[in-house]
């Protein structure tokens, strides 16, 4: 047997479940579960196996179908092996899989269990299909995969207009940036020649100036898409209200599948992105790490605030991809799936035990009654805000010594933005955890069954150590021809970051200690927030996400509207009123008034009969 | 004064008028029905004369030809006249206007 059969069997696992949990065990909870759960966890074995078999390099690098051929046009269906796919391999399934077990805990009771799981398994297989994907054509079309699969699960619950609308958005808002992601796709196309990302690589670096003069837009075009996926500004909207789905769902999104998505496409294809779309993607990473923070600081509801804390952690990696440093983005990105699953779904449990509340000022005093929940989210939250020896630290700064390197305006946004995570998340904490309870809800919580407990641990476990066990230098193998050195002993890697970058490391470090202190000074026993005293109209700017969705709604919405009511006009008063019914009313006119000439009257047809012969006669005679 | 093509011809167009005028104006369906057989026969005489005056024996077969599908004709029409005058107890093409919608 070929080890390059066992991805293939990998990518089609969810798929097949999908496909079986929707047509057949609709009416059986356990088994539709216990399908999703197993292809989801085969896959992971089995990429484990792969992994083994091949190791990081393989020697295929490839394995294809044609898929279609016009003329000179052709496009495979192919499977890619290097590094980054086997790397994101792992990432997408193993993390998928804790999140598959757990979900079975958490939903447990609802009605629609089976129909979830299919969800579930789809969006698992559309994002195999992206990580995997060999060609730009096959990667678009799991991208688009991955936005109907995220409207069906963040609309899971539709009965609620709140939630409905959110599918909506989300799927909406990924259009438009995926809009101009197929442009750039096109764009690419026409001036290299093919879509193939091996080929693509290859013209590009015997002819850098194949693209022109038009490098920097098709760049930024291919960025629109990931602009789109990765929720980066200005259309970052959608993630907030992606809340509503789920919170396993919500912890798929943010970690593995959707909002990675983004940014491994451009990891993947980095080198088709000049240095003038590089620094505007930088600069867009680095606007939507510090908003989205500042705006984390004011929110109430638990998963809104994981929500924006993602959102400025993938400004953080779309930040290093615009610095020039694919490497560092895609660390960060692996270390961000471990903790934000971990945070998300310890959210849930927090959620769960409480009976579905959300608001952090009706929690308190969850330390005691959920001692597994309490301490896992306490390692989330250390890897999150950036602190040694967590892994969020050595990713964090990772990008933050490529700032100091490349762009120092940017540090300091990256400096900013590590002192805000730690505040917003330690307010987190210290509000729903620490304390007296707020609530009813709160003094009867309870901690959640082991099903969930288990997959708390084994992420809290990949937190901790995700930064000794050679992530960076994996991605490096992939985008730098020489690998980093790997440092010789553990003590020497726990203290890499001080030796290579001192002044990041140091002021991150810094950064995280000054949010935390003052989180600490602020809300330690705090019952309602101190801020909005404080602050005034600035806090409630913040609590109201600065206003975007409402700027939008007067902006782009009415623009959309203003613009349907004109072609509403058009085809009610245009197309089917002066071309459908003008013609149509026409011929019925002419036959009513030819009707007239119809007397019935025998000898009348006769006299015209007559007369009409009459006239051919002297027309033929003339 | 010899007779010649031409007031044949005159005879005939002045019957074919005159069957013309019977067919337009008069109401009973039978004197219309006797008006359509003067035109058939105005046509015969012109026929029969361009015949004899151009020594072609081709349009007096023609005539018998019509003569015969003219009482053929008669029988059919007669017939039809008698079944409608049944039915509808009416003789003139006035009464008669069912072809309009």
């Amino acid at each position: 047997m070929h080890p390059e059969l066992l991805p293939w069997i990998v990518l089609f696992l969810p798929l097949g479940a999908a496909v079986l949990i929707t047509l057949f065990t609709q009416r059986n909870r356990e088994l539709s579960a216990a399908i999703s759960i197993g292809a989801v966890v085969a896959g992971f074995v089995l990429s484990l196996i792969f992994r083994a078999w091949v190791g990081w390099q393989p020697e295929v690098r490839e394995s294809a179908v044609t898929w279609l051929s016009v003329g000179s046009f052709q496009v495979d269906f192919g499977l890619r092996f290097d590094p980054l796919s086997l790397a994101m391999l792992l990432l997408v399934t193993g993390v998928a899989s804790v999140i598959h077990i757990y979900s079975w805990g958490y939903m447990k009771e609802d009605r629609s269990l089976p129909r979830y799981f299919a969800g579930l398994s789809l969006f698992t297989f559309s994002m195999l299909g992206i990580v995997l994907a060999s060609n730009f054509l096959q990667l678009f079309i799991f991208w688009e995969l991955v936005g109907v699969s995220s409207y069906v699960l963040i609309g899971f619950w539709f009965e609620r207009p709140a939630a409905a609308d959110a599918g909506k958005k989300a799927f909406i808002t990924n259009r438009l940036g995926d809009f101009g992601f197929l442009l750039g796709i096109l764009l690419v196309w026409t001036h290299l020649g093919s879509l193939n990302f091996t080929v693509l690589q290859e013209n590009f670096t015997a002819d850098p100036q194949a693209l022109g003069t038009l490098a920097t837009v098709a760049g930024l075009l291919i960025f629109c898409g990931a602009m789109g996926k990765s929720a980066q500004f200005p259309l970052h909207v959608w993630l907030p209200d992606a809340m509503e789905g789920p919170t396993p769902v919500s912890a798929l999104i943010h970690a593995a599948t959707m909002v990675a998505a983004g940014v491994y496409m451009l990891c993947r294809v980095s080198f088709l992105i000049n240095a003038p779309a590089l620094e505007i993607i930088a600069w867009i990473g680095g606007i939507t790490a510090l908003l989205s923070a500042v705006i984390g600081i004011q929110q109430n509801d638990i998963k809104r605030i994981l929500a924006y804390s993602t959102l400025s952690q993938l400004g953080y990696m779309v930040m290093a991809v615009g610095l020039h440093g694919p490497t560092p983005a895609m660390y960060h990105l692996t270390t961000h799936a471990f903790f934000k699953a971990l945070l998300f779904l310890g959210a849930g449990s927090v959620i769960l035990g409480l009976h579905h509340e959300q608001d952090i000022w009706k929690m308190g005093g969850l330390r005691k009654k959920m001692p597994v929940t309490f301490w896992t989210f306490i390692v989330g939250t250390l890897a999150l805000a950036g602190l040694p020896p967590f892994s969020g630290f050595y990713s964090k700064d990772s990008i933050l010594a490529l700032a100091a390197e490349h762009n120092s305006g940017l540090l300091i946004v990256g400096v900013i933005v590590a002192a805000l995570t730690p505040f917003y998340m330690f307010r987190l904490v210290c509000v729903a955890f620490l304390g007296a309870p707020k609530s009813d809800a709160a003094g009867h919580a309870h901690e959640s069954p082991q099903g969930m407990l288990w997959p708390l641990r084994i992420l809290a476990t990949l937190s901790i150590v995700g930064g000794f066990i050679g992530i960076e230098q994996l991605y490096a193998s992939q985008f730098h021809t020489l690998p980093l050195e790997p440092s010789p002993s553990f003590l020497q890697e726990l203290i890499a970051p001080f030796v290579h970058a001192p002044m990041a490391a140091v002021s991150g470090l810094v950064a995280a200690f000054v949010g935390l202190a003052a989180a600490w000074a602020l809300y330690a026993g705090a019952t309602e927030d101190p801020l909005p005293a404080r602050l005034g109209a600035l806090s409630r700017w913040m609590r109201d996400r600065f206003y975007f969705d409402e700027l939008y709604e007067a902006t782009v919405i009415r623009l959309h509207d203003l613009i349907a009511a004109v072609a509403a006009w058009l085809d009610r008063w245009i197309i089917a009123g002066v071309a459908v019914r003008g013609t149509h009313g026409t011929v019925e006119l002419v036959g009513r008034a030819l009707r007239l000439l119809q007397t019935g009257s025998l000898q009348t047809y006769a006299f015209l009969f007559a007369m009409g012969v009459a006239l051919v006669l002297y027309l033929a005679l003339k | 004064m010899t007779v010649g093509l031409e007031h044949y011809l005159v005879v005939s167009v002045m019957l074919f008028a005159l069957g013309l005028t019977g067919v337009i104006v008069r109401r009973s369906v039978l004197v219309i029905y006797m008006s359509l057989e003067l035109m058939l026969n105005a046509a015969n005489l012109a026929l029969v004369a361009f015949s004899r005056f151009t020594n072609n024996l081709d349009g007096q077969v023609f005539v018998f030809f019509v003569i015969t599908v003219a009482a053929a004709e008669v029988s059919v029409g007669l017939a039809l006249i008698v079944a409608l005058y049944r039915k509808r107890q009416a003789a003139h093409v006035e009464d008669l206007r069912t072809l309009k919608l």
